[in-house]
């Protein structure tokens, strides 16, 4: 991801995430809480795996949009943005995911400029019993500067 | 006499389909053996994360690989027993083409009593050339968990 938009998008208050594909068929939302991002991803029938619970699948791409958004958050305003994927993922499943609005946030674990290692969450109804978790490595690949263009001031 | 592998072959099919997130994101049944399936989960614009650069998100590649493994361990497991996925790890080798159908294989390399221990690999055409790597376990536990596999 290397959407501006996106990143001017996440510094207001509430919003939708439209603009990114599979979070529009996720029906994705975030808000900020206590200056945390958090994702909400409503209960839809399109979202069960087997009868009655959230699919795993959609649960791991919940917990990944959240630590992608957080780590285009995390970035320095006024830069140009680098392409954030990532490249390991590992999701514990605690709980089965109950046919009702889901929550993830994340938190960095260290912000570096080539690697970014996250923690995400997710959860319904009490954050102290998560739903699922997810350790993520992300690596960041920023845009050639041309070095014959002097950088902005 | 047909053997469980028979059935479920015949069984996976419509099941694939009927699973309502794999429905919405387009995702099919491909083959499988005794402890092994394939998958694939053709392009989609709504499968994207990066539509200005084709790049696809990761979530529906691991749905693909959840639901494929965890066939896998269904199929291992020769019965039709609830089990749930412990925990995935997915290793992103490399993007997909961008417009390109990505077929996933699984298989169940152990069975214990309750853990399912899987492993599997997606690809876009070249399976010496994957996109991903998953490993995960699954839990068998019928009188702990709801719903089912009927």
């Amino acid at each position: 991801m290397t959407n501006p938009a996106l990143a001017t998008l996440l510094q207001q208050p509430a919003g939708r995430l439209d603009m990114l594909p599979y979070a529009a068929l996720l029906d994705l939302s975030f808000e900020r809480v206590g200056g945390e991002l958090q994702l909400v991803m409503p209960f839809d029938e399109t979202l069960i795996g087997s009868p009655g619970r959230l699919h795993g699948g959609a649960i791991s791409g919940l917990l990944e949009l959240a630590g992608l958004l957080t780590v285009i958050a995390a970035q320095p305003a006024g830069e140009a943005l680098p392409r954030v994927r990532p490249v390991t993922v590992t999701v514990d499943f605690m709980r089965e995911g109950a046919g009702q609005e889901m929550r993830a946030s994340a938190s960095i674990t260290k912000l570096g400029r080539r690697v970014v290692n996250v923690h995400a969450q997710a959860w319904q109804g009490s954050r102290d019993k998560p739903t699922a978790a997810a350790h993520i490595n992300f690596v960041l690949d920023w845009p050639v500067v041309d070095p014959g263009v002097s950088p902005t001031p | 006499m047909t053997s469980f592998a028979d059935q479920v072959a015949q069984f996976m099919g419509p099941f694939v389909g009927r699973v309502p997130h794999n429905k919405r994101l387009g995702l099919r049944f491909i083959a499988s053996g005794d402890k092994w399936v394939e998958l694939q989960l053709p392009y989609a614009p709504h499968l994207l994360v990066d539509p200005d650069h084709g790049i696809w998100a990761s979530g529906p590649i691991i749905t693909l690989m959840d639901t494929c493994v965890g066939m896998a361990s269904m199929l291992a497991r020769g019965a039709f027993e609830p089990h749930a996925t412990l925990d995935l790890r997915t290793d992103y080798v490399r993007s997909p083409k961008p417009e390109a159908t990505v077929t996933a294989r699984g298989e169940c390399y152990r069975m214990t009593r309750q853990i399912a221990f899987v492993r599997g690999l997606a690809h876009d055409g070249d399976p010496a050339d994957p996109i991903a790597h998953v490993a995960g376990t699954f839990m068998f536990a019928a009188s702990k968990l709801a719903g089912g596999w009927q």
